[in-house]
């Protein structure tokens, strides 16, 4: 039972984790509908933007890693979800395409006019995609996906007061999270006016997802009440209270402006809500279908283990590297626009011309004929396994030395055509 | 032959064929982004290396600029990316449901690369002025690794559609999985792999050297764009005769594992001794019309044998043939863009060597501004011919794309809506690459006049 249960808690880390961190993206989008105008407003939303850069790919990477390693453990789960829940998951598929087009397409932008619609349409996507995300989440919770392929209420499975609670309270904890880590942000850049502006986003989002949180309880029990009984007992209940204090922590640490640690509560109150659902409904995935029932065979999951083992040693070091150098103001253009800063030993001229180009190019230029004659015989001639293994390696090391015979004798050399070539200005 | 009774029952859906097209449209925008992932990040470190190895500031310049083609062009794979993996699930719930336990690691595995992709993109487009030189370009390393490693794990589990293993089943369920063997013990993963790894470098590199190429066209030729055009240039030429070269043994091994998919390919419905190759046409009653036959020369180069047999279409029910015009003309669309790109590379490493020099004649550069679609229609081509002269398998001979489609309506509704936002996504790409490409070039030195500065050699 331990080996079918952990796959499942790499899936609820990487869902908190997607929470914490991309929602806060998700969040940033929605605070440029309400920056304001004027030069004010053109900050509020530049600073959610530029916060964002260089890391909200990485931040959407978490929702691919739970739908891989869902799909890898608990296949009968994840098909009977995508296909009754099918419209909120083309919502958020659109959503997140408007989305990360939007993005892109800021950094070309130029005109105000041309700012405010990126900006505009970035903030719907914003705001319907964690909203699609969460009643896709309600609607699992509240039993409202049956074993099957689309066995579910097409809109029914998705509409219910649950789904829809859930829905809305996603939106709100993007928000607040986001007000808080950007009001951190601008603390640490030093810009308190700025700081403040968010400080006071956090606080109306925090006290808006808290009370929504506490009615959202009283919903559960009205609509959903096996959820309900799973939530005010045991360890679920222990976890909610975390989280409460967690919740009402965070916000006094907003409140007197003590932003970098508000930053870790706030996350962890919000992991701690996505840790209660997961407690409540242990081990029931989906009505008659526990993780038991669900996991996948014993091969299986042991290697979706040892992947996401290996992969968390290398990945988690290269988070660290990416926050800690966004943290350290290490990314980004730099304010100044100071022209590259080639080497510090560099000659602002080109190698000096060789004259005669090396000799060892003719040598390159025949081993590179010789490796694809090879590589014809070997790949294309013979049949063996053994012959074609030869034979690709043999053309590769044709292209990679025939590369190197060609390019850099004719970057040195191409600096004596000067003028344009004639036909060229015809 | 249909053993399956998958793991959720499978439901009657009228729209099988749009959503069918669904994912091939997904498929079709996310692949040329793949080309881009794979070769690109190479170009860009090595124009970098370059930069510091003679402290030519061009070549930082150029590595700067394109990093920032490779940022948004990221950016974009990201959320196409996104959405295949959403279509896996929502459109094909019981290929997921069923089979997620034997494919799903290469996903999860590619998932992890993608994640490393994301932070060195990261690190790398957003750290060349607060970095320093050597510890950025380290920091571009692993952009090529991950990529590499991603296209990888995605294509294993294509092959792994296309040629099966690694399971087994009884009752509809699976067991006896062996998921490592089923990825990466297969047969067809490498010639694939091979194959689309050098589609990658070709659609890569003809891409960017067409942009430079309509520099030349339009007389603006400085030093900049000799560098620019060079680095992917001479990839794209070295790569397309090799695809030629490659693409002779994905097709002997088609012809072993997949002789339908090779008879739908060339239009040959009864099993033949010594069969001919038709060149053009189009298949209609059992023949191909108007098509140029070379006799023998099918079995000549699927089996190296004059009078070998090679599978007709008639081998299997009617129900079991995939579309034959449309596997057909895709392959013969492939085959003869690759070779007249490889006719291109092929002159342009004459010219090199022989005189040291670009050419100099104007349709050459012509050619060159119409590769780059060119090759990114061959490849989306290869991908039609395979996945098309797979049908109606999803996983072949196990599970039918019919088996595996989803019960939920409104396919067409979704369909309609992804058609829309696409078409909105690319005229926003397009629009982005040409402010990209306008913006001014950072670096003094760069720029057109200081070509003067420098010296014959």
């Amino acid at each position: 039972m331990f080996l079918k249960t952990l796959p499942l808690v790499f899936v609820l880390a990487g869902l908190v984790l997607y929470t914490v961190l991309a929602g806060a993206d998700f969040g940033a989008g929605m605070w440029r509908l309400l920056a304001g105008g004027g030069e004010r407003g053109d900050r509020i939303r530049d600073h959610a933007h530029h916060s964002m850069g260089p890391v909200w790919e990485a931040n959407h990477v978490w929702l691919i890693f739970v739908i891989t390693v869902a799909w890898t453990a608990y296949p009968v789960f994840v098909g009977s979800v995508a296909s009754t829940l099918a419209v909120p998951f083309v919502i958020a598929a659109l959503g997140i395409i408007v989305r990360g087009a939007s993005y892109a397409l800021r950094s070309a932008a130029s005109s105000s006019r041309e700012f405010r619609m990126v900006d505009g349409s970035f903030a719907v996507a914003s705001l319907v995609t964690p909203f699609a995300l969460g009643t896709m989440a309600g609607a699992i919770a509240a039993e409202r996906v049956p074993v099957g392929n689309a066995a579910g209420g097409m809109f029914s499975s998705w509409t219910g007061a649950v789904p829809i609670l859930i829905g809305v309270l996603a939106v709100a904890f993007s928000a607040y999270l986001a007000a808080v880590y950007l009001a951190a942000d601008a603390a640490r850049h030093g810009d308190p006016e700025l700081a403040e502006a968010y400080r006071v986003r956090a606080l109306s989002a925090g006290t808006a997802a808290g009370a929504l949180a506490i009615v959202g309880l009283i919903v559960v029990r009205a609509d959903a009440h096996s959820l309900y009984t799973g939530l005010v007992h045991g360890a679920a209940l222990a976890v909610l209270i975390v989280s409460l204090l967690a919740g009402a922590a965070a916000l006094g640490l907003v409140a007197t402006r003590r932003f970098e640690p508000a930053r870790y509560v706030a996350a962890l109150a919000v992991a701690a809500v996505v840790a209660g659902w997961a407690f409540a409904r242990y081990p029931v995935l989906l009505p008659g279908l526990t993780v038991g029932q669900a996991a996948a065979p014993h091969d299986t999951l042991v290697a979706v283990v040892i992947a996401v083992l290996a992969g968390g040693a290398i990945l988690f070091p290269s988070l660290a590297l990416l926050f800690g150098l966004l943290l350290r103001g290490r990314l980004g253009e730099s304010a100044t626009a100071a022209p590259d800063t080639a080497p510090a030993t560099a000659s602002p001229a080109p190698t000096p011309p060789r004259g005669r180009p090396p000799r060892s190019t003719s040598l390159r230029t025949r081993v590179a004929v010789a490796l694809l004659i090879a590589g014809v015989g070997f790949l294309n001639a013979a049949d063996a396994g053994w012959a074609h293994l030869i034979g690709v390696f043999s053309l590769f090391g044709f292209m990679v030395i025939g590369f190197a015979a060609i390019v850099p004798r004719a970057l040195a050399e191409d600096s004596d055509q000067l003028t344009p070539p004639a036909s060229g200005l015809r | 032959m249909n053993v399956l009774a998958a793991a959720l029952s499978p439901v009657h859906q009228q729209y099988l064929l749009q959503a069918r097209q669904m994912q091939a449209l997904s498929f079709a925008v996310h692949i040329p982004l793949v080309c881009f992932g794979i070769a690109f990040p190479v170009m860009v470190l090595f124009a970098e290396w370059m930069g510091m190895r003679t402290g030519d500031p061009v070549y930082r310049t150029v590595a700067r600029r394109w990093s920032r083609i490779v940022l948004a062009l990221f950016a974009v794979g990201v959320i196409t990316g996104t959405i295949l993996s959403f279509e896996m699930a929502g459109l094909w719930p019981n290929f997921t449901a069923t089979f997620g336990s034997v494919f799903g690691l290469g996903f999860a595995i590619e998932g992890f690369s993608f994640f490393l992709e994301a932070i060195f993109v990261g690190i790398y487009a957003y750290g060349w002025d607060r970095l320093s030189p050597r510890l950025h370009f380290l920091s571009g390393i692993p952009i090529v690794i991950t990529g590499f490693t991603g296209s990888l794990n995605v294509i294993a589990v294509n092959a792994w559609m296309n040629h099966p293993g690694g399971f087994a089943l009884a009752g509809g369920k699976v067991v006896h999985v062996r998921p490592w063997a089923a990825l990466f013990g297969n047969s067809m993963l490498w010639s694939e792999l091979v194959h689309m790894y050098i589609a990658g470098y070709m659609v890569t590199g003809f891409c960017m050297a067409g942009v430079y190429a309509v520099s030349w066209l339009r007389g603006r030729w400085t030093r900049y764009e000799r560098v620019a055009m060079t680095i992917p240039l001479t990839i794209g030429c070295l790569a397309a005769p090799v695809q030629a070269l490659v693409g002779d043994w994905i097709a002997r091994v088609i012809a072993v594992q997949q002789p339908i998919k090779l008879a739908a390919i060339e239009g040959l419905t009864r099993t033949t001794r010594g069969a001919s190759e038709h060149v053009l046409g189009w298949y209609t009653n059992g023949q191909i019309k108007f098509g140029i036959g070379i006799p023998h020369l099918l079995s000549l180069l699927a089996f190296h044998r004059w009078d070998a047999k090679v599978i007709g279409l008639d081998s299997v029910p009617a129900a079991d043939r995939p579309p034959i015009n449309v596997t057909r003309l895709s392959f013969q669309t492939m085959v003869g863009i690759g070779t007249l790109l490889a006719l291109l590379g092929v002159i342009y490493l004459f010219v090199r060597l022989r005189h040291r020099s670009l050419p100099t004649w104007r349709w050459f550069y012509w050619a060159l501004v119409v590769s780059g679609p060119a090759a990114t229609v061959a490849l989306i081509a290869g991908w039609v011919t395979a996945e098309v002269g797979r049908q109606p398998w999803v996983v072949y001979r196990v599970m039918t794309t019919a088996q595996a489609v989803t019960g939920a309506g409104g396919i067409p509704v979704g369909y309609a809506a992804l058609v829309v936002t696409y078409i909105g996504v690319a005229g926003a790409l397009v629009w982005i690459l040409r402010r990209l490409s306008r913006a001014p070039l950072d670096v003094p030195g760069a720029d057109a006049p200081p070509d003067s500065e420098l010296q014959p050699a």
